[in-house]
């Protein structure tokens, strides 16, 4: 059992205030959580800063999430100012610094509802992009905040196809001087974060002109509105582009530029310059320019999606202890949802698809830091094979989130499309990940592009990059499973992917080739292809993150307990790819028929071992239920409590409610247009006491809340032989339960704008008349 | 209009317009829909500001202010077809969600099919006249589909002949249904009936919950709404909590089952009765996923031959993104998709109004194939559509994530039907239910009709998987009735396979219930087989009912495409099986994409045949005129946080930041 020795809300009291349901199934880990939290965090230490700082936010009520699920478009964004501006009070205060650990950790505990995020990217690509003298001149401003930056690069109408964009900037010697146009409606600025109502200042990405040549694209730093009044300079058109699926604390926006002219020194110049003379002079690589993205796609895979992942586990997972449905067994008590096959089919590999990810982040963060190194010593040497590895993991990572998530949520039934739930808002932010830096299918052709060279450099002998350098490794034939038991030997279904990667690329490979040889254009032939590349891509990613999952199994030797359940997801992870792709595997024979039968014997296998740690597992995320603002989801498990408490502070039910023992009875004789109403006095009587005999012959939910000591007031407080079963409406239900469902104490009320929440009414001010109105129809 | 719309649809092979006509049933119904549609769409009343502007408890005001006036005027046009309602509805509401929906279809159906004689005369008139407007409250915080483990109780008092109504645990709140939280006055409650000590099941109830007149909640009822949700923004779906509150005896809706004065029981005569609602139901669900789709292809569609991108030749302008292989690998499959969900949903509809006639003359021996089936295409095309309706949008770029785009509502809306009504997964088990109940009917010498015949192919004895496998692979990918055969010994195969390792897990454990669900993935697999069979099927069969050449070899392409891409998507079964071979496995991929070349020219009139109005469609960029990026621009400049040059939070918290640090 893991002890929470920590200020978190509803942990502090250990299991005794837990859902029975629940609290069984931390009983019986495998594992010590505690551990597993240590080692995903990095090391115990990390895990206790984290806490701390988690602890630090989550006190704070400036910082409290209660009403975000309520919110307007406005007041989302207005929040996200607030709080971002407040963190920086708030880091200030602790002596918490911008490169520290903790930043990282107060974004984890806010869950990312915070303005500026841009404002990094546009640190970011003057760190990368600009000369010393730049980094010097701007970053000390952006790190204090007189400037607000952002990053604009897509424009309305081209997004992943850099070379397409339409923004100039022409260079004119006489005044040395660029100036920069938006030419036509498609070259505006769209969809920027931070653009719409926040940034003074922006990177733009144009066309570089200079004595009527085009130089490509390249960064411009420009301002964009007053540092005084904050209105919008001369010859800018700036303003926000309308509601979202989600991100609407976000300001995307959109940038029009009518003749603005900034100076030489505002082009971003540690790679190409233009001298005053209007001589171009160019270093490095082609690929530069994508710096910067490779940089974001990083780091939102650590901080906007992969841990979405892990939190909509967490929630499906323990809503699926705590949910009962239907029976197992006659005769039993209902189920616990996760019993089930088919649930458990759903959201274990997920967990394990979580767990991989998780690794895998690990292993791109360490590639990516020495490549970074590198460049920035201008050694570009790896940069083609970081540009592939970062694009093609972006896209299938965050296509396996998304898909994820989604699962997580339908998984969860009615309750999962409650805003409630936490599962919608999580949904709809992976949602945008698929198209965002980068749209996937586009990624997926460039790290096809990519092995495709690699793949040619092996036919020719030459040395290929370390991720791609599987396909040198001879052919062997068949799978060499026998029973249904080697399917859990990484060896065997590791080979299985890598065959299923070199088979799929050389394929595409061979068949490009042949349109080639055929007299199809290069161009021609590479589009007839693409389908088959983005699957040979995406088996080629599949296999990367299979391989890392295995070796993180191995590493982790010295963790005897752990390595046995971590072994288990990272059996289960490999075969329910195979499981969900059996054509790629049988189609050419690798693995056959009967060996498919044991693949699919092994994979049901691995659900019901997994599902006996599934908590624990979750629990091993350690997020907070802050963090995960679900009112499925929470640590303690009192689901239905926190949905019907939560639907109350909903802007349209904030009305006084009705109160006391009141009997309506329906006494009307025949239809009339008025139906009076009798209203009588509480009469508890032996029907009721019979009511309750009948009902203790069948195990109910009345009896087992009367065993749980947090649910016994459900009852009346009186124990099973109580003649009132309802719980006592004399009382606002707030105060039915026995603490405050959410750290509200200090959180003012004061965000509920709605229109609905300003009457005191009983009764909607908005409808009734209309209501009135369909009433008084004939 | 755009050009490059222009010249999509000049180039169409065939004419749009006579698919509209199949697709209604008829050219004299394309011309009423229209003609309703257009009483709508001319009308200055329905006129409204943008949805995506408005707070939630905005819209729900707005869609409350269309019903009323939507109702007064069917009356004032005389519309009483329940088609031209639906067209009238669809044209004012968009897809939206409607609060006082569930009025004119659950509980006015509940109490015309469920009311005694009496009881219709005494509760249907103030009904029809909306003094009462009625929700339909079942599900309830702790129990969704699973109908008996619903906790509200209804206990009789034969004292006062009156029943009282508890919701005696948080979990047996109800919760979620239409319009309870501020609309109705009035809900039909499912409820666990007690009578003289004993459990009864559960019975439905007329409850009033609201004052007449003044609409306030009534004592001993606390009724609201329950918060915001990933879609239905404008429904008040509410929750209802019962206590001690006393209704009259003649209250519980009584045509099949009655309690006396005395509070003696009279047993319904068939349970099977409601099953002929859900299947409506579903049928509508289907037919939702149709139309639900289909918009999302046309926005889809239509964009990507007005959007320019990237470079297929070097040098040469920017291509439509619609010329992209895996641009048409993502939306040309969905395309026919939807077109063959559109004839299973016009195929149910067809056989409930069928089997609806044989119930009224007490026939009621079709129904649990039928609810069984049902249950299972109801699941495959809503998760097929949500999923689609998603590939969309994300095919749609970035620029599909902006609520202009009408992808991100379509799909919201969507995506709870894979969850209401049913959920899926507990579908797709009913239909394996009935499969494995055909397919040991056949092992015992039965024959069995209707869908599920080909198990008869199987003739009595256990033909083992290699036999399939032995059988010469004739298969065609040319022939759609040659590849319905294959997704047909697919079906059999893979029910085969079920109902063996369910008899394996039944040798080994106890309990029948632990077998069925230590098979459950096995099982959900064979209803989903079966199902794409049935669908597969029933595109081939209209495709002989198309007259006009030019339409018949444009929807020829659609069907193989379904058929075919359906298989390349699960070669695995296929080959695993022997249904197919390597060598045919490679030619199925090949012919999927040589489909899509042959597709492509027809996409935009394909989807121009839905024929769904700019309205309709609320998007920006599916607009019918292309015209996309300006009205995009317009679109954005009406968003809230323009409403001002600057927004005040510049006043209220960057200003003094700035001033701090």
């Amino acid at each position: 059992m893991a002890q929470w020795n920590r200020s978190g809300y509803f942990r502090s009291s250990g299991s005794r205030d837990v859902n029975p349901d629940l609290d069984g199934e931390r009983q019986t880990a495998s594992f010590s959580v505690e551990r597993l939290t240590a080692i995903l965090d990095g090391g115990a230490d990390n895990t206790r800063t984290r806490r701390a700082v988690e602890a630090v936010i989550h006190s704070d009520p400036g910082f409290s999430r209660e009403n975000q699920y309520f919110q307007s478009q406005n007041e989302r964004y207005e929040t996200a100012v607030r709080k971002s501006v407040y963190l920086k009070e708030k880091m200030h205060q602790m002596g918490w610094t911008e490169d520290g650990p903790e930043i990282k950790y107060c974004y984890r505990a806010l869950g990312g509802d915070l303005a500026f995020n841009v404002h990094r990217v546009f640190k970011n690509s003057i760190l990368a992009l600009g000369t010393d003298e730049q980094i010097a001149k701007w970053i000390p401003l952006a790190d204090k905040y007189h400037i607000i930056g952002t990053y604009a690069q897509t424009e309305l109408g081209h997004g992943t196809f850099l070379r397409g964009l339409e923004t100039t900037a022409i260079f004119d010697i006489s005044t040395q001087e660029f100036t920069l146009n938006t030419p036509k409606i498609s070259a505006m600025k769209w969809w920027p974060g931070d653009l719409g109502r926040s940034a003074t200042h922006a990177v733009v990405f144009a066309q570089l002109y200079i004595k009527g040549k085009c130089y490509g694209l390249h960064a411009f730093i420009l301002q964009i509105r007053s540092l005084h009044d904050h209105s919008p300079a001369p010859g800018v058109i700036v303003g926000d582009i309308g509601p979202k699926m989600n991100f609407e604390h976000i300001d995307n926006g959109y940038l029009m530029l009518q003749n603005i002219n900034i100076p030489r020194e505002n082009m971003l110049s540690r790679f190409s310059q233009v001298l005053p003379d209007g001589t171009y002079m160019k270093q490095g690589s082609d690929k530069i320019n994508y710096l910067t993205m490779i940089i974001t796609r990083v780091q939102i895979l650590w901080t906007e999606v992969i841990p979405m992942l892990l939190k909509a586990c967490t929630i499906a997972i323990r809503y699926s202890v705590v949910r009962r449905q239907s029976k197992l067994n006659p005769g039993d008590p209902e189920a616990k949802i996760l019993d089930y096959q088919t649930q458990q089919q759903k959201l274990l590999p997920l967990l394990a698809t979580a767990y991989a990810f998780h690794f895998m982040n690990a292993y791109v963060n360490e590639f990516y830091n020495k490549g970074y190194t590198e460049i920035k010593q201008e050694n570009f040497d790896s940069l083609p094979e970081l540009h592939a590895l970062t694009s093609g993991l972006k896209a299938i990572i965050t296509e396996y989130c998304t898909a994820g998530a989604e699962v997580c949520l339908r998984a969860c039934g009615g309750h999962g499309y409650s805003a409630l739930s936490g599962l919608p808002f999580l949904y709809t932010k992976l949602a945008a990940s698929c198209t965002y830096e980068g749209e996937n299918t586009v990624l997926f052709l460039q790290t096809a592009r990519f092995l495709v060279k690699c793949l040619a450099a092996v036919h020719s002998g030459q040395p290929i990059p370390p991720s791609a350098a599987y396909l040198y490794s001879v052919d062997s034939g068949k799978c060499q499973a026998w029973t249904k038991m080697d399917f859990l030997r990484p060896d065997i279904y590791g080979e299985a992917y890598r065959h299923r990667a070199t088979r799929l690329l050389g394929n595409a490979a061979t068949k490009l080739q042949a349109l080639v040889q055929s007299g199809a254009e290069q161009h021609e032939a590479w589009n007839q292809c693409t389908v088959q590349l983005v699957q040979a891509a995406k088996a080629h990613c599949h296999y990367i993150v299979v391989k890392n999952f295995i070796d993180t199994v191995e590493k982790l030797r010295n963790e005897a307990e752990i390595q046995k359940i971590v072994k288990h997801l990272c059996d289960l992870f490999a075969l329910h790819g195979i499981f969900s792709n059996t054509g790629e595997f049988l189609h050419a024979g690798y693995i056959s028929g009967d060996q498919m039968d044991m693949v699919t014997a092994s994979y049901l296998d691995l659900l019901a071992i997994i599902r006996n740690d599934a908590v624990p597992l979750v629990d091993a995320f350690d997020f907070t239920d802050e963090s995960l603002n679900s009112a499925l989801g929470s640590y303690d498990g009192h689901v239905y409590q926190r949905l019907y408490e939560w639907a109350q502070k909903s802007p349209t039910n904030q009305q006084v409610r009705t109160v006391g023992y009141c009997h309506g009875v329906w006494g009307s004789q025949g239809p009339a247009p008025s139906f009076p109403a009798i209203h009588r006095d509480s009469q508890p009587d032996g029907n009721t006491e019979g009511l309750l005999d009948n009902r203790n012959t069948v195990p109910s939910r009345a009896c087992r809340y009367n065993q749980d000591p947090s649910a016994r007031f459900l009852c009346g407080g009186q124990g099973a032989k109580t003649p009132n079963l309802g719980f006592p409406v004399s009382s606002p239900p707030a105060q039915n339960f026995k603490k405050p469902l959410q750290p509200t104490p200090s959180s003012p009320p004061r965000l509920l704008l709605s229109p609905l929440s300003s009457s005191p009414a009983k009764v909607s001010p908005g409808p009734t008349p209309l209501l009135a109105q369909v009433s008084s129809l004939k | 209009m755009n050009k490059d719309l222009r010249r999509e649809r000049d180039s169409a092979s065939f004419n749009p317009e006579l698919l509209t006509h199949i697709l209604d049933g008829g050219a004299e119904r394309t011309r009423r829909r229209r003609e309703i549609e257009a009483l709508v769409l001319n009308d200055p009343d329905f006129q409204h500001e943008d949805l995506n502007f408005l707070s939630r408890s905005q819209r729900y005001e707005e869609a409350i202010r269309k019903s009323a006036l939507m109702v007064v005027k069917l009356r004032e046009y005389g519309i009483a077809d329940p088609d031209e309602i639906y067209w009238f509805k669809r044209t004012c509401q968009g897809s939206f969600a409607e609060p006082i929906g569930l009025h004119f279809s659950m509980f006015t159906n509940t109490l015309q099919n469920q009311c005694s004689l009496a009881q219709q005369d005494k509760w249907l008139p103030p009904t029809y006249g909306l003094q009462i407007i009625g929700t339909y409250a079942q599900t309830e915080m702790g129990h969704g589909t699973h109908l008996r483990g619903l906790e509200t109780t209804a206990t009789y008092d034969p004292t006062t002949q009156e029943f009282i109504l508890n919701s005696p645990t948080v979990t047996s709140i109800k919760w979620w249904p239409g319009g309870l939280g501020k609309t109705s006055n009035h809900a039909i409650v499912l409820a666990q009936l007690y009578t003289q000590g004993q459990c009864k099941g559960l019975h439905a109830f007329i409850v009033p919950i609201r004052q007449l007149g003044t609409h306030e909640p009534l004592p001993g009822i606390t009724v609201g709404d329950i918060g915001p949700k990933f879609g239905y923004d404008e429904m008040d779906n509410g929750y209802l909590k019962m206590d001690n509150f006393r209704i009259p005896r003649e209250n519980m809706l009584m045509k099949y089952a009655k309690v006396e004065p005395d509070g003696t029981y009279v047993k319904p005569v068939s349970d099977k009765l409601t099953y002929g609602t859900m299947v409506f139901i579903r049928s509508l669900i289907v037919g939702d996923s149709a139309r639900s789709l289909s918009r999302a292809c046309t926005i889809a569609i239509r964009y990507s031959s007005v959007r320019h991108q990237s470079e297929l030749k070097p040098g040469d302008p920017e291509p439509q993104i619609l010329d992209y292989q895996t641009q048409q690998y993502k939306l040309f499959p969905l395309l026919a998709t939807a077109y063959a969900f559109h004839f299973v949903g016009a195929y149910m509809k067809k056989t409930y109004h069928r089997i609806t006639g044989d119930i009224n003359q007490g026939d009621l021996s079709q129904l649990p194939e039928l609810h069984a089936l049902t249950a299972g295409l109801k699941a495959f095309t809503s998760w097929t559509a949500n999923a689609g309706i998603e590939e969309c949008r994300m095919a749609c770029g970035g620029h599909g994530y902006s609520r202009c785009s009408g992808l991100p509502d379509i799909y919201v809306t969507f995506t709870p039907s894979c969850t209401y009504e049913g959920e899926n997964t507990v579908m797709m088990l009913q239909t394996a239910r009935f499969l494995i109940k055909s397919y040991t009917q056949v092992s015992s010498g039965q024959l069995v009709s209707g869908m599920v015949s080909y198990l008869n192919d199987l003739s009595g004895q256990h033909i083992q998987p290699q036999q399939v496998a032995a059988r010469p692979t004739t298969v065609h990918i040319n022939d759609p009735a040659s590849l319905v055969e294959a997704y047909k010994l697919r079906a059999s195969r893979l029910v085969e396979a079920a109902a063996k390792n369910l008899k394996a897990e039944l040798n080994r454990r106890k309990s029948q219930e632990d077998a069925w669900n230590r098979t459950s993935v096995d099982l959900v697999r064979a209803s989903e087989a079966h199902c794409h069979y049935v669908v597969v099927k029933l595109f081939t069969t209209q495709l002989s009912e198309i007259n006009d050449a030019a339409v018949h070899a444009v929807m020829n392409n659609l069907c193989l495409l379904y058929a075919l891409y359906g298989i390349s998507k699960h070669t695995g079964d296929f080959l695993q099986a022997g249904i197919l071979t390597d060598a045919q496995v490679t030619q199925v991929y090949q012919r999927v994409k040589e489909l899509l070349t042959a597709i492509r020219p027809n996409a935009v009139a394909l989807v121009d045949a839905f024929d769904f109005h700019d309205n309709h469609l609320g998007s920006v960029l599916g607009r019918y005129d292309g015209n996309i990026y300006e009205n995009m621009f317009e679109w954005a400049k009406k968003s809230p946080l323009n409403k001002t040059e600057v927004h005040e939070s510049f006043h209220k918290h960057l200003k003094p930041m700035q001033a701090k640090l």
